[in-house]
């Protein structure tokens, strides 16, 4: 294979690692929003207040991520101007939209129902079932938003992205499901954090099982995962998920494994984020045909190419890199492939 | 190589006033490019597409680089070295082709932007409303050619408009109205891929077997067809093109169904964690 100096033919994705953190602290909120509205319907009030409180923490922390990455931060709004089924972000836009009413919605019948006893000559009687429906809304919406966003990266021209389309809502599911549930173990008496413990094991051994499944599939698109600090972060989030799983599963029953178990899902559930997130950049940056580290392939005979070293960036200031070695015959550098 | 010898092809070629509802496009034919680099001054002069900085690359004469925010024409040189003498013995040949948005049919920029800023026009051409534009940054990795980009400074994304406001007012594109060699060629596209077929049949006659188009079939890529298509004399991986470019998009119900799979294992995951009601 050949290539025009050594530049890959794709962009690099222009996104910012506050759209990596969105995508945990999305799932975090998300999730935590259906583990709430669970417990609730349940009675299990202190699991339900604790997963609503990370629900709405994370949905703060979420909304200014998401604008502070965009080019034109003030035309934010912009995003609900259409609703575009081809486009995963404008679907999400509006999912989340949703989810951040239904939120809002529960947490305003929370505090209103907390402060009855002094506004008992209020009609008050309303608010119970409408903040069951709301949070029953954004328990629906709130999967939505843990799942929308591996499509979002799936849907684009990103080999490790693009390719891992099959796996991705799977991991992003399973990360979701053991950040939220490790959130819960941590804020929760361990009495009541028997369903957190449950969803957080099982969403970390989802989250390890498909993202392995997906490497294996990726097919040459899965080199940015063989090195570098993705491959390190690959790493550690399997061993951070797989150790917080197994400590909520066999000590979860007492307070300080918890929170540590809690902690490692978190931060295992972080790192998958931003190694896919990486992942996306490196791979971006392998398609011009040529090993990242290694020389620039040379064209097939009979043509031999009159090359020049590959430039290692574009920005102004690379003068000093682009050392003009003239090499000539393909005989100069080993072929890479 | 006696690729400009003889007479120049496309001398009864016709400039067709471009119509709305017609779809129209370029055909650029790599084999008669010079390199003079007139569709990149122009286009910079007409679209007022900002500087970004003179920067030397090392790459033969092109200190472009590659098409983005701010260069919407990117004129690309290679020199290779190949046996010309019937004995086999060395030489070297120019390749330069003028690259730029291929207006995809399928154009995977225009699906995945998210606030209706990437638009289809009656020409049949896609184009980023700046007004509109919230440098969400989606388009730019959705872009198999590495074309679209945000410009630094600004944060929206731009790239070529095929030349909108000219195409409004009847007339070609600035890069296509410059070029002096006619290896930018404007036109409606059927007419394009009909000019295009006939000059490759053309230099295979003339024992240029390594001409080939690229774009032009709309099989033979999963754009579904360009808007701008071009005749090469090697690979495309040679120019910075894609051999196999592949549109996103077109996973994408495939995607919003293992999601919303994902979404259901969700809820009933939810549900298992409490168990039986107590």
């Amino acid at each position: 294979m050949s290539s025009y100096y050594g530049r890959p033919i794709l962009k690099q994705p222009i996104w910012g690692p506050a759209v990596a953190a969105y995508f945990f602290t999305g799932g975090l909120a998300g999730m935590s929003g259906a583990l709430s509205f669970m417990a609730r319907a349940r009675g299990n009030r202190a699991l339900a207040k604790s997963a609503l409180m990370t629900s709405v923490a994370g949905l703060g922390v979420s909304l200014p991520l998401l604008v502070v990455d965009l080019g034109k931060p003030e035309r934010f709004l912009n995003m609900l101007r259409v609703v575009k089924p081809t486009s995963p972000m404008s679907i999400g836009s509006w999912i989340l939209s949703g989810f951040s009413a239904a939120t809002g919605l529960a947490v305003a019948s929370e505090v209103a129902e907390a402060i009855r006893p002094q506004g008992r000559l209020l009609p008050l009687g309303f608010i119970r079932p409408v903040g069951l429906v709301a949070q029953g809304a954004s328990a629906l919406l709130g999967t939505g938003v843990a799942t929308y966003t591996a499509v979002l990266v799936s849907d684009t021209a990103v080999p490790a992205w693009h390719e891992g389309r099959r796996e991705m809502p799977f991991i992003f599911a399973g990360s979701a499901s053991a950040s939220a549930g490790g959130a819960a173990a941590i804020l929760t008496p361990t009495a009541d954090a028997g369903p957190a413990r449950r969803l957080a094991v099982g969403g970390a051994l989802i989250e390890v099982a498909a993202s392995e499944l997906m490497k294996r599939r990726l097919g040459p698109a899965v080199r940015p995962y063989e090195a570098g600090t993705v491959k390190v972060l690959d790493q550690v989030s399997t061993g951070l998920s797989l150790g917080g799983a197994a400590l909520l599963a066999t000590l979860g029953r007492r307070r300080p494994p918890a929170i540590v178990g809690g902690a490692m899902l978190l931060a295992g559930s972080l790192c998958k984020r931003f190694a896919i997130f990486r992942a996306g950049f490196e791979s971006a940056r392998q398609t011009s045909g040529e090993a990242p580290e290694g020389p620039m392939p040379t064209s097939p005979p009979p043509v031999e190419t009159l090359r020049v070293q590959p430039v290692s960036s574009r920005r102004p200031g690379a003068k000093a890199a682009a050392t003009k070695t003239e090499e000539v015959g393909p005989q100069a550098t080993p072929e890479s492939k | 190589m006696a690729v400009v010898s003889g007479p120049p092809p496309y001398r009864d070629a016709t400039v067709v006033e471009p119509q709305p509802g017609q779809h129209v496009g370029f055909f650029t034919d790599s084999s008669i490019c010079i390199g003079c680099k007139a569709c990149e001054v122009a286009c910079k002069e007409w679209n007022h597409v900002p500087i970004d900085g003179l920067n030397f690359l090392g790459s033969s004469y092109d200190n472009t680089g590659e098409l983005g925010a701010n260069s919407w024409r990117h004129v690309a040189f290679i020199e290779q070295n190949r046996p010309v003498a019937a004995d086999g013995s060395g030489g070297m040949r120019w390749l330069m082709n003028s690259d730029v948005c291929k207006h995809c049919a399928h154009a995977a920029c225009l699906e995945v932007c998210p606030t209706g800023a990437l638009m289809r026009t009656e020409f049949g051409t896609v184009v980023v409303q700046p007004d509109v534009c919230n440098g969400c940054g989606y388009c730019v990795s959705a872009c198999p050619f590495g074309v679209i980009e945000r410009r630094e400074g600004d944060g929206r994304a731009f790239k070529c408009t095929l030349c909108y406001d000219r195409l409004k007012g009847h007339m070609q594109p600035a890069c296509a109205q410059a070029c002096p060699t006619q290896s930018i060629q404007f036109g409606p596209i059927d007419d394009l891929r009909v000019r295009a077929r006939r000059r490759l049949a053309d230099l295979h006659q003339q024992g240029m077997a390594e001409a080939r188009l690229y774009g032009v079939d709309e099989s033979d890529n999963e754009v579904g067809g360009l808007n701008a298509f071009f005749l090469l004399l090697d690979e495309p991986e040679v120019y910075g093109l894609p051999t196999h470019p592949v549109t996103t998009t077109r996973d994408l119900p495939q995607m919003w169904r293992t999601a919303a799979v994902a979404a259901g294992m969700l809820a009933l995951g939810v549900l298992a964690a409490f168990g039986r009601r107590r």
